[in-house]
This record gives C-alpha cells, structure tokens and sequence, in this order.
C-alpha cells in the first residue's frame, strides 16, 4: 500500500485484501492528476461548461434585514448541474476513470443527489452505471431513483442492515471486490479508506477556492464565520478549505440533530456525545456505535445527513478546534428552510438547511459590518414529498391523490 | 523462527490426511445454543480445524448469506462477551483447533490487546481479520506474536508475488487463499487459472495454504487436494443448516469428505 492516509489519528485504509492493487493503482492515478496542472485545467473547463461554475455568491438581504447584524451570503452549489455540489466531486472522479481506462461506475446514494449526479456522468462519458441505495432512501426519494433509471443507471435498492446510506456503501464495496477490473466505485462523500477522504475534498476545494474570491469582492474583507451541513462532510469540507488559511474565519459545521440526542434520534458524530472513534467501511473516525462496535441506527429528515460516519478530516478538525460543530433538528431545518424560501425565493435543500439553522440562530449577534458565508449545497427540488409531508400542505395531498386515482384508472 | 503450535498441528495432522477440512459458523447464529451443537456436529464429522466468526453490523467481505446471519445473530443480541463465552465451552469441550473470524471495530472497540489476551486465555489459536491489512495491525500483530498465536492473511488472485511474500512474512499458522475475487458465498469455477494461481500461492509461502470462497462439493475438495492443505467451507454450511437444520451437517460434512 503506498500510502495509509491519516488525519491525525482518523483515517486511514482498512480495506480487505484484494483490493489492495485497486486503491495502489487509484492513488497513482490521483497524485498524477494532482501533480499535472492540466488536469485541473480540464476539471475546471468541464465544470464551468457542463456545470454551472463558477456558482454565485448570491447576497441576502431580506434575510440579514430580518435578522439584523452580519450580512448573509450564499454559495449557491444549488446551482449546479443536477442540483447539488455532488457533481463537483463526480465529475472530477469521471476524468479519473477515463485516466485509469475503466468503463463502468458504481455509487452509493443517500439522498440520490450522488447517485443522480453519477448517473448523469456515467450517460455523458459513455460509462456503465450502477446505483445502491438503502430501501429506506428509495421509498422517501423516489424523483432521483426517476432520473438515475431514465440516464440509463441501474438502481439497486438495498435491503440488508439499516436500510439507508451506510448499507448502499457496503453493498457498492461488495460489487467493487468483485469488478474492480473494469469499475470505479465513486464514493460520494469525503469518507472512505485513502485516498477518497483527500481526493473528494481535493474536488471539491473548488467550491471554497471561488467562495473566498467571491466574498473578498463582493464584501471585500474575509467572512467572519462560515457555515455547512455536514453529512459525510464533502460540501463542508470543499468551502471551508478555501478558509483554512484564515484562522479569522470561524468555521461551523452542522450536523442532523433529527428529534435531538440519544442513540439512534439523530445523526450527530461530533456536535452530540453519542458517538466514539472506531473502524468501519475501511476508515477511522467517530462512529455512532454501541459498546462492542456495532453500528447503531440514526436519523434525520434529511436521507444525505442520515450516516453513522464522518469524514476523519472533519473528526481531525474537530479535535484541533479548527471548524466548530453544532446540530440542528429536523422541526428546526424545516422552519429555516421555510424561511429562506420565503424571504429569499432560493430553495435549499432539507440537508443544507441544517447549516442555515445555526447561521440564522448566531447571525443577529454579529457586527453589522460583517460578513457569514452559507453553503446551500443543494436545492430543494428532490425533497418536494417530504416537505409538503412536513408543512402539512393539503393542496399538494390533493394533488397526489388526484394523481394516484388517474393511474389506478389506468392500471 | 520454532513453528506456531497451529501450524505445526497443521503438519502433523496432515500426515494422516491429504486435505484437511476448515469450517466457519457465526457465533449466535442461528442462536447460541445452535451453534454448539453445530460445532458438536461438524467435529464428530471429521472437520479439522474451525472458524468462529464474531458477528458486526458491517461485514464488508461477507456475501449474502453471511451477511444475513451476521445481522440474525446481532438481532438475537450476540454481544461480543457472549461470543467469548461460547467460544470458551466450544474449546474446552472439542479436541481440534479453533479461530477468530471477524472484523477489526470488535477488537479495536474492546481493545486490541485485552482482545488478544482474552482470545489466548480462552484457548483460541488464531485470527482472520479481513478488513486489517498488515500496514494497520502492529499493535495487533504484537499482540499476537506475544501468545504465539496465529495472525492468518488472506492471498488473492490479485495480490502480486511481492506482496503475498509480505503478507506471508506477517503470517502465522497458515493463509488463507481466497480462490477468486469478490465476497463469500458466490460461485468459483474450479479450474486452469485456480491452479495457476494457487501454484503462485505455494511458491510465495511455506505456510499451510488454505482455499476458501466457493468451496462447496466434494469434486471441488477433490480438485483442491494436492495443491492445498486445507478446504474452506464457509457459506455452504450456513445454507445446508437454513435448508436442513442442524440435523443436516453431519451428513453434508460426511459427503464432502467421502
């Protein structure tokens, strides 16, 4: 193995043998990619013209007016091509299976943002494409499993454990023992054994390298703090990393803190105490576990926050003190969520919702002549079902039931 | 360096016995009471040596139908304590040699060193840990240097020479040859390319060899003899008790052996 990856004491490649040369010959592949300046070149070109980079540092005004204090900006990740940043990271990943000359890709999907955003790379690069994802995942977002089928992706809903994120990763690991030769498994977020946590974040580093360009222009000083959900941590880590180097710019990650604390309520790492260093799905960092190392269950309103695992970067940062880690539940994302709609017309997605709450519960008590940068790392689109349920919208129940009679007539 | 005490019952054994037989059930599966009976059956048939797995909620390598009893056995509350419990009767009752199978968080979450102790205290003489490369496990490797116990890598048909020489370096007891890519439980076409590759397997290790993945029949034990020392049977057994019950082993075992 060339290199053991670690973050501190998180990370590393716990992976069974016989994928050994696959992560050998991934690695070799990424740190040629990250040595040759034309890669990015490329990653770049790709984006900005299959994608929607650089996305916009849009300023909220009805927002900082209804709050007072900092002036609230939000990178609008929303804005990529299939609405989210997960296609920063898939892309990238693409242009490295095209370099390793494979021709089939895996994923797993929680939300189906990755999974759609794989699906969608697979169809443009001429690749096979096969999708995971938990049983649970494929009842609450169905319009993402509509879209990866009609891109030609096959969906394997998965029935073993939970039932959710961290089941479809697994499952994906199971194919990827067996198709190695010819298949990338593109993980979606920055876990992982090495080189994935790196390689993610390296992706989407984009995210924060234009962030901190944009903020300096538009607000021209740095942001005092800057926010993100953090499920696996991908979106988090690509827009703090534009601020690393600032140690002014406080950095907040927000996990799901579902109905709130205890075992199996949430899916907090490391904003809540439920959860404890271990090793799974090749990779160290803070678990939700039980005492002899089993996997507990977790829960948020959000399927792409819903993870037992964190990225060891973010478990590394947590234990240094560098990024702050707070939760917010599921009635308080909801409400965040409306607002912004409200006030705003923009839709974040019920997972970035998360970063709003604690942005929107902080914001009013800084200086006026400062700035906060939001991370809206998706839209809101995929989640329609789950927030007419939660909002209690009983025109949308009409709709659906006016719907369903049509097709039982055709039926 | 003297022989591990695994090993050298290995070679004695096969002195008598031109393939060995390896077996693998999951502790608590389809409960505890069960699976010593199981183990009482396998013995009294003939299996020389056996895995006991160690159940966790994310078993990476394993196929379905290891998978399923590994989240059975959990939802019956295998806790680890009790897995120890269990495999202390089976050792103390049973006259063959008896090793771990289970994935790196249960050692770790109990301590890797407490975990190696207590699996030396209780008798067991080895450990397969699928998902602790040898670049992770020095604290392990120590540990089970310290008891003379067998640490067993795994050789796949992707490992190049040079990396089966280091996994056999790490090794003791024996290794485990995975007869072809993929999980437990699927498949294996028994045929030139598996020669080849377990001809390769020989020459990297002076190690016993043991094949696993697939292994299920007595044409496949046939084709495996004289180019290995031992026959993992894993996923076939959980099937036959699912299909048969624990009645159905000993004649399966029997067969296999014939």
């Amino acid at each position: 193995m060339l290199n053991r990856g670690y973050y501190d004491r998180f990370g590393g490649a716990f992976i069974p043998e016989i994928l050994v040369p696959t992560f050998d010959e991934l690695e070799q592949a990424f740190n040629d990619a990250q040595a040759d300046p034309a890669f990015w070149q490329e990653y770049v070109e790709l984006m900005s013209t299959y994608s929607c980079r650089a996305t916009p540092l849009t300023r909220c005004d009805n927002l900082t007016g209804h709050f007072g204090g900092a002036q609230i900006y939000i990178k609008r990740e929303d804005l990529n091509h299939t609405g989210a940043h997960k296609a920063n990271n898939v892309m990238g990943q693409g242009l490295l299976t095209k370099r390793m000359g494979k021709t089939r890709v895996i994923a797993e999907t929680g939300a189906g943002q990755h999974g759609v955003a794989t699906a969608t790379m697979a169809a443009k690069f001429g690749f096979d494409c096969t999708i995971y994802m938990g049983e649970l995942d494929v009842e609450r977002q169905r319009p993402n499993v509509f879209w990866m089928e009609r891109m030609g992706a096959e969906v394997i809903p998965v029935t073993d454990g939970s039932r959710i994120l961290k089941d479809a990763i697994n499952e994906a690991f199971r194919d990827w023992v067996t198709n190695m030769d010819n298949t990338h498994y593109v993980l979606g977020t920055a876990c992982g054994p090495h080189p994935f946590p790196t390689m993610v974040s390296w992706f989407q580093s984009i995210i924060g390298k234009e962030a901190r360009e944009q903020i300096l222009e538009a607000h021209g000083k740095l942001p005092r703090r800057a926010y993100a959900c953090v499920g696996g941590g991908s979106n988090a880590m690509g827009l703090f990393s534009g601020f690393f180097d600032d140690p002014e710019v406080e950095l907040v990650g927000v996990e799901a803190g579902g109905r709130g604390h205890g075992i199996g309520e949430h899916a907090s790492r490391l904003a809540y105490d439920d959860a404890s260093i271990g090793i799974a799905q090749g990779y160290k960092t803070y678990f939700l576990q039980d005492e002899d190392g089993q996997m507990q269950d977790t829960h948020s309103v959000s399927a792409g926050l819903d993870y037992v695992g964190v990225s060891p970067i973010l478990a590394s940062l947590h234990d240094n003190g560098r990024v702050r880690f707070e939760a917010a539940t599921d009635k308080e994302v909801v409400e965040a969520m409306e607002l912004t709609v409200r006030r705003e017309g923009l839709i974040p997605a019920l997972e970035s919702s998360h970063g709003f709450v604690q942005a929107f519960k902080e914001v009013g008590d800084l200086d006026p002549q400062d700035a906060i940068i939001i991370n809206q790392s998706g839209r809101a689109d995929k989640d329609i079902f789950t927030v007419a349920d939660a909002v209690k919208d009983p025109k949308w129940e009409e709709f659906i039931i006016a719907k369903a009679e049509e097709y039982r007539k055709h039926a | 360096m003297p022989e591990n005490k695994l090993e050298q019952y290995i070679r004695q054994r096969r002195e008598h016995k031109d393939l060995l037989l390896m077996t693998h059930i999951v502790l608590g599966y389809p409960s505890f009471d069960d699976s010593l009976r199981v183990v009482e059956s396998m013995v009294e048939a003939g299996v020389d040596l056996m895995e006991l797995q160690i159940p966790f909620s994310e078993p990476m390598a394993d196929g379905p139908v290891i998978l399923k009893a590994n989240s059975d056995a959990l939802s019956h509350g295998a806790r680890v304590e009790k897995s120890f419990e269990l495999a202390e009767q089976i050792v103390q009752r049973f006259d063959i040699p008896f090793v771990f199978m289970t994935y790196y968080n249960i050692l770790f979450r109990h301590g890797v060193e407490k975990f190696v102790d207590e699996m030396a205290a209780i008798g067991i003489q080895g450990a397969i840990i699928p998902d602790l490369p040898p670049e992770e496990g020095e604290e392990y490797l120590a540990a089970m240097q310290r008891h003379d116990m067998a640490p067993i890598h795994i050789f796949t048909p992707n490992s190049s020479d040079e990396r089966m020489q280091l996994l056999s370096e790490r090794s003791a007891g024996m290794i485990y040859a995975v007869a072809r890519k993929g999980v437990t439980g699927k498949e294996t076409t028994f045929s030139d390319d598996l020669g080849d590759y377990l001809a390769r397997c020989r020459a990297a290790t002076s190690l016993p060899l043991a094949l696993g993945f697939g292994v299920k029949s007595h044409d496949d034990l046939d084709f495996i003899r004289g180019k290995a020392d031992i026959a993992v049977v894993g996923s076939e057994t959980i099937r036959v008790l699912e299909r048969d019950g624990v009645d159905g082993v000993a004649p399966f075992i029997e067969a296999l052996q014939a």
